[in-house]
């Protein structure tokens, strides 16, 4: 996974500026955040907020509508499985289940050492490749546990 | 001597090993000191045979896959030396019945081009479409459009050059073509392999719709989770822009137009075209009450077209061969090509793109294959989320708007996913209302609370709690659900649901004669 840095306001603070002239900018910054930190920081709402001339409650309001947004650090590593049709007609939910029960994980969570986070998706386009996941943006299909447990294992801890 | 070989970086491909496969190649050839010139492009399509490997040959392309780490060596041999002989040889790709029997309008290039050259692009009949639509006036583009019958490819079918044509005449400047690459429906992948494959296609046709209507700024609004399809997107932008088709004067002419790539963050709901429009205006994806139409009224207050990736996509062709080509296949309203997406438990799964009108078991048995795991098919769901699951009974129903409207069904965005007996469909059921209840907006209350009900009346159906009052109360809700919501989300949750009830009654915890009497 790409390196994320510990939240930092003076560096979110040059991130919003860089972007704060863009047209319906609120998005492009708030992933621009996450690509750097790796999660919304709380304090970058006002932030974001101040700068884009929005309430804070309206940049609240959109850092929690869309899924991709985490409020908080996510492991070194993020696994993606898709939970969608096509993956549950070749077994994505007992595939899930094998990935909760091995990382000691739910949906959205993290395992205890801090290397994995479980996220759930739906529909990564691979689904003629099902079950699909994607680990730290590297697509993977054709999963069963097996392959999935080859996976987890080549994960730095 | 000198080995040309061509492997797919689609991220279909990459999931399953192409960027190993080509290592390996590359390695093998270095051992071996033979020549090796890799190019790498979008996928062909046929998925279960990626890693797919095509060798330039002085009689064509000779296919080969699904190739593995372990053939790279005697793949090298059989390429460098022994004329060609390996078992993974399939012959020439064009050979293979799964795309021999296909009509490539749409994907004519996809598998075959590298994506990011803008010269392989013009080598292969690019931006011919553009040529053609430069002599025209704007009315011109848009009739031509019109008379080719296409329509919405994301699903809701509205003619394409209608819209145009409202926008042309809309007043208010700037006007935007807002490209949706949304693409969200599970078992459709066709968006993501034009952007991966043939981006330069979806760019050519972008530029013609802003000829059309007199927009100068595109925007592609693609999903978070198609990482590799933003990646190549960007790169055909840039080079477009350094060859001369996009900024100002495109192409020699005296015409300005520029696009930019924007990244959804994962919210199902905004593959819904006001949905999208908001979340660009950097707002939380609301759904907007139409009208205001998004022609009149869209991207910040301006007029704007939205139109799904194909739809762009499949401009051009129709401006270089003409409405008249385009229109003659299919049938009834439906005109041209649909890349109709095979997936889920299929055992030839991939991009299908047929003329409207095969029937759906054709689809499924004759060219998916029927399942992967061998089993029977007893169930497929066509359209995406909001579509409907079919029975074996309704496998005569040809491929078509109209067609699967009068089954209680929708094509949606081409996407077929098939399930085999071990399939619970109550289980499917619950599945669309939860995910429903996950993705909901919010602002129509039907789909907020309704599908959380619906949930949990379900489950009542199941555990046969009141099995007749639920029932009757299922089909209350789903009535709500669609005449309540203002968008597809809420409005065809029901189609899933009902459908399954209605076909599938017996995994609803009664006999089937029992529910046929209800």
């Amino acid at each position: 996974m790409h390196s994320v840095m510990p939240w930092s306001a003076e560096s979110a603070q040059e991130i919003i500026r860089e972007s704060r002239m863009i047209e319906g900018a609120a998005l492009p910054i708030l992933q621009a955040l996450q690509r750097a930190f790796g999660y919304i920081h709380e304090d970058a709402v006002p932030m974001v907020a101040d700068a884009l001339n929005l309430t804070r409650a309206e940049v609240h309001g959109v850092v929690t509508f869309y899924h991709d947004f985490r409020s908080e650090a996510p492991g070194r590593h993020v696994l993606q499985l898709c939970r969608a049709e096509a993956c549950q007609s070749l077994g994505a939910d007992d595939l899930a289940g094998h990935a909760q029960k091995r990382l000691g994980a739910d949906w959205g969570e993290t395992t205890r050492d801090g290397a994995v986070t479980l996220e759930p998706v739906f529909c990564l386009g691979l689904c003629a490749c099902a079950p699909s996941a994607m680990l730290d943006g590297r697509p993977v299909g054709r999963l069963d546990t097996a392959r999935l447990d080859a996976l987890l294992d080549g994960v730095k801890p | 001597m000198n080995v040309r070989i061509y492997i797919s970086k689609d991220s279909g491909a990459l999931a399953v090993g192409a960027d190993e496969v080509a290592q390996a190649l590359i390695d093998a050839a270095v051992r071996k000191k033979v020549a090796l010139d890799v190019v790498r492009t979008g996928s062909r399509g046929l998925y279960w045979l990626e890693p797919m490997v095509e060798a330039g040959t002085p009689q064509g392309r000779i296919a080969y896959g699904p190739v593995t780490v372990e053939d790279a060596e005697s793949l090298v041999d059989a390429l460098s030396s022994s004329g060609g002989a390996h078992p993974k040889r399939l012959g020439p790709p064009e050979e293979i019945p799964f795309l021999k029997r296909q009509t490539r309008l749409t994907f004519a290039r996809c598998g075959i081009v590298d994506p990011v050259s803008l010269a392989d692009y013009k080598a292969h009949d690019g931006y011919k479409g553009l040529a053609k639509a430069l002599a025209l006036k704007p009315e011109a583009i848009v009739e031509e459009v019109v008379q080719s019958g296409l329509r919405g490819r994301g699903g809701a079918g509205f003619p394409t050059g209608i819209k145009w044509r409202t926008v042309l005449q809309a007043q208010g400047e700037p006007k935007y073509i807002v490209c949706n690459a949304d693409e969200g429906d599970s078992g459709t992948f066709a968006d993501r392999m034009i952007m991966e494959g043939d981006p330069f296609v979806l760019i050519e046709g972008m530029t013609i719709a802003a000829l059309a209507t007199g927009a100068a700024k595109g925007i592609v609004y693609i999903r978070s989770e198609y990482p590799h399809a933003v990646e190549t997107m960007n790169v055909a932008i840039a080079a477009a822009r350094a060859g001369g088709y996009l900024g100002t004067g495109i192409a020699g002419s005296s015409h300005a137009f520029d696009m930019e790539v924007r990244i959804g963050a994962g919210a199902y709901v905004c593959g819904e075209e006001t949905s999208l429009l908001e979340s660009l205006e950097g707002k939380r994806g609301i759904v907007r009450a139409k009208p205001p139409l998004p022609a009149h009224h869209g991207l910040f207050g301006k007029p704007t077209v939205v139109n799904n990736v194909i739809s762009l996509a499949s401009v051009p062709v129709i401006l270089e061969k003409g409405a008249a080509f385009y229109r003659d296949f299919g049938m009834g309203r439906s005109r041209g090509t649909m890349p109709i997406q095979l997936a889920g438990n299929i055992r030839h799964g991939g991009l299908f793109e047929a003329a409207f009108g095969m029937t759906l078991g054709d689809l499924v048995d004759d060219i998916g294959g029927g399942t992967a795991t061998g089993r029977p098919v007893r169930a497929v769901q066509v359209g995406g989320p909001l579509g409907a699951y079919f029975p074996r009974a309704l496998f005569d129903t040809p491929f078509d708007y109209e067609a699967f409207t009068a089954k209680d069904g929708l094509i949606g965005h081409g996407g077929i996913v098939v399930f085999d007996d071990t399939v619970d469909m109550a289980k499917q059921a619950r599945f669309a209302l939860e995910f429903c209840a996950i993705e909901s907006c919010g602002k129509c209350t039907p789909c907020r609370i309704g599908s959380v009900r619906g949930v949990e009346v379900i489950d009542r159906i199941v555990k046969g709690e009141k099995r007749e009052a639920n029932l009757a109360l299922i089909a209350d809700l789903c009535s709500t659900l669609k005449f309540g919501s203002l968008c597809a989300l809420g409005g065809f949750t029901p189609f899933p649901v009902m459908s399954a009830l209605t076909h599938f009654p017996e995994d609803f915890g009664a006999s089937p004669t029992l529910v046929a009497a209800e």
